[in-house]
């Protein structure tokens, strides 16, 4: 029980410090795309390392809710690490606290905390960046939950270490077409999700064009750096949900020796870079969506979920 | 045959499936002329694939050949006859008009899938339970295709719509009729052609008699009135 207690906070331990490197690779691979420089893979590092040793400032018309969403926000993807397989392919202690829906509301509350704390403090692009990541995550929402009912429905369970046995047992389960379709609607709920190019712009700075970054903008010192450490884990966290649990589940360590779980660290690493680069060649490829478009986007990630379920239901 | 080979490729043939009809609902999805060709070359490579996965399961020739034929008529001939001919018309890069939104569009699509699996099940029985997939995506596939025609309102959307037809017409038939006679394919296949051309030489002249192609507003019998 004790080593199932370990790995599991080694699993946060490699998801604290690992997903700054997931984003700067992610960000340095894009600018390169584009026949940029691009900065440093280690650049997210550094920033998190400047405003940490920065001081705060607060608007006064600010409340608590300003003041504590830092701190949710960069708790939040931990709490749903404990949940998912980063590592291992066997559940570990807190694997039953929660299943996958419950990892979804886990972050869902983090995005409305971050929208309240956007609307605290009355600078205006706040509240239209909030209003608008509602309006995103409104319609993600429904695809998020098409999602997760094809996969219980599919593998029997919600528990993501269950599903994810359920896609490695056999070759038929993999390559049904529920399954294909599931992936693709899932893919594109992490675009939606990571405020990627065909829905937003993570990298751009124009307050009117803005969706998710205009949330954090207020914040400066501390409150910054735990915002952009809790979007990158958040990244990393949903990077692993779609590698680990849904797409590739191989690679996790299977028995209980410390080596073979370390060993595994470079290896889902090695996965979540190739989820990258798919990402990365999507956004450099695609321009971003005019904002009512985006109810159009998330409507055809609805559609394919539906076809999912649809295609499982009407099979046998 | 060895017997683990042709599983596995039964296995490939079901993602096939899979993909053939999410290409499909991208069909109805975009927006764009270029996009659509190329979803329905992406489509007839699908086919192809799982013509030569099929050919693998049931040791039959006659669907090496099918594939065959695919890739040379659908993936080259066709777009590049396209190309030739209705150049303008297809890289211009103006969104096509579509007569319903394009969500409502695909949750028709999406009920008219539903619909196909629910006629083909008896049929389904009848075919190797492992390509089952084919019969039901290959019929879903031909009847979103009429309705990709239906609702897009040029005259090419409605040739992809059509081509898609086909498509799906070949990948549920290549399931239930391995040992279709050759000559058979080679109609079929040269068909095709002949509908491309036919279409793409009349979609020609109304562009160039009339200007565009929106089959929508072509409700006069005498030109230059409206």
């Amino acid at each position: 029980m004790f080593e199932s207690i370990g790995f599991n906070f080694l699993q946060v331990i490699v998801v604290l410090f690992l997903s700054p490197l997931l984003k700067g690779i992610l960000s340095r691979w894009k600018e390169r795309l584009q026949s940029k420089k691009g900065p440093s893979i280690f650049q997210v590092y550094y920033d998190i390392w400047k405003l940490f040793h920065k001081d705060q400032v607060f608007s006064h018309t600010s409340t608590w809710i300003f003041r504590f969403t830092p701190y949710l926000v960069f708790v939040a993807p931990i709490f749903v690490t404990l949940l998912i397989p980063v590592l291992t392919a066997y559940p570990l202690f807190f694997a039953f606290m929660g299943d996958m829906v419950g990892g979804g509301f886990v972050l869902a509350l983090a995005g409305f905390f971050a929208s309240l704390a956007a609307v605290d403090t009355s600078n205006p692009y706040g509240a239209m960046g909030a209003s608008r990541t509602r309006m995103v995550s409104f319609l993600a929402e429904p695809v998020f939950m098409m999602v997760f009912f094809t996969v219980a429905f599919v593998a029997g369970s919600t528990i993501p270490y269950i599903v994810q046995q359920y896609w490695v047992a056999s070759p038929s389960n993999f390559l049904a077409p529920s399954h294909v379709l599931v992936v693709v609607a899932f893919f594109m709920l992490i675009v939606a999700e990571t405020g990627s190019i065909p829905v937003d712009n993570p990298s751009g700075h124009f307050e009117l064009a803005m969706i998710d970054e205009s949330k954090s903008l207020e914040y400066s010192g501390k409150g910054a750096a735990l915002m952009k450490w809790g979007s990158a884990m958040k990244l990393y966290v949903l990077f692993s949900i779609f590698s680990n649990v849904l797409v590739a589940p191989w690679g996790l360590a299977v028995d209980r020796e410390i080596g073979s779980v370390l060993l595994a660290i470079p290896v889902t690493f090695l996965k979540l870079l190739v989820v990258g680069a798919v990402l990365v060649i999507v956004e450099s490829s695609f321009s971003k969506l005019r904002l009512f478009r985006i109810t159009e986007f998330l409507g055809v990630a609805f559609i394919v979920s539906i076809a999912a379920v649809l295609t499982r239901l009407l099979e046998f | 045959m060895p017997i683990p080979d042709t599983t596995f490729a039964q296995h490939l043939n079901l993602l096939c499936a899979g993909l053939f009809l999410l290409v499909t609902l991208g069909l109805i999805a975009t927006r764009q002329v270029l996009a659509s060709v190329r979803i329905f070359i992406l489509q007839s490579c699908l086919l192809a694939i799982s013509a030569l996965l099929i050919g693998l399961v049931y040791g039959s020739p006659h669907l090496f050949a099918v594939a065959a034929i695919t890739v040379v008529t659908k993936v080259f001939l066709i777009p590049l006859f396209l190309r030739r001919r209705l150049g303008p018309d297809m890289h211009a890069r103006r969104e096509v008009d579509i007569s319903v939104g394009i969500p409502t569009a695909l949750l028709v699509a999406l009920g008219l899938t539903g619909f196909a699996y629910f006629v083909m099940h008896p049929l389904v029985q009848a075919t190797t339970a492992d390509i089952s997939a084919n019969m039901p995506v290959g019929t879903a596939v031909l009847i979103v295709g009429s309705y990709a025609i239906l609702v897009r309102r040029e005259a090419l959307p409605q040739l992809m719509g059509l081509l898609a037809m086909e498509n799906g017409a070949f990948l549920a038939g290549i399931s239930i009729a391995p040992d279709l006679p050759l000559i058979a394919e080679l109609a079929a296949a040269f068909d095709v052609i002949i509908i491309v051309v036919v279409l793409g030489l009349l979609t020609k002249k109304i562009h160039e008699r009339i200007g565009h192609t929106t089959v929508g507003e072509l409700d006069d019998l005498k030109e230059g009135e409206a």
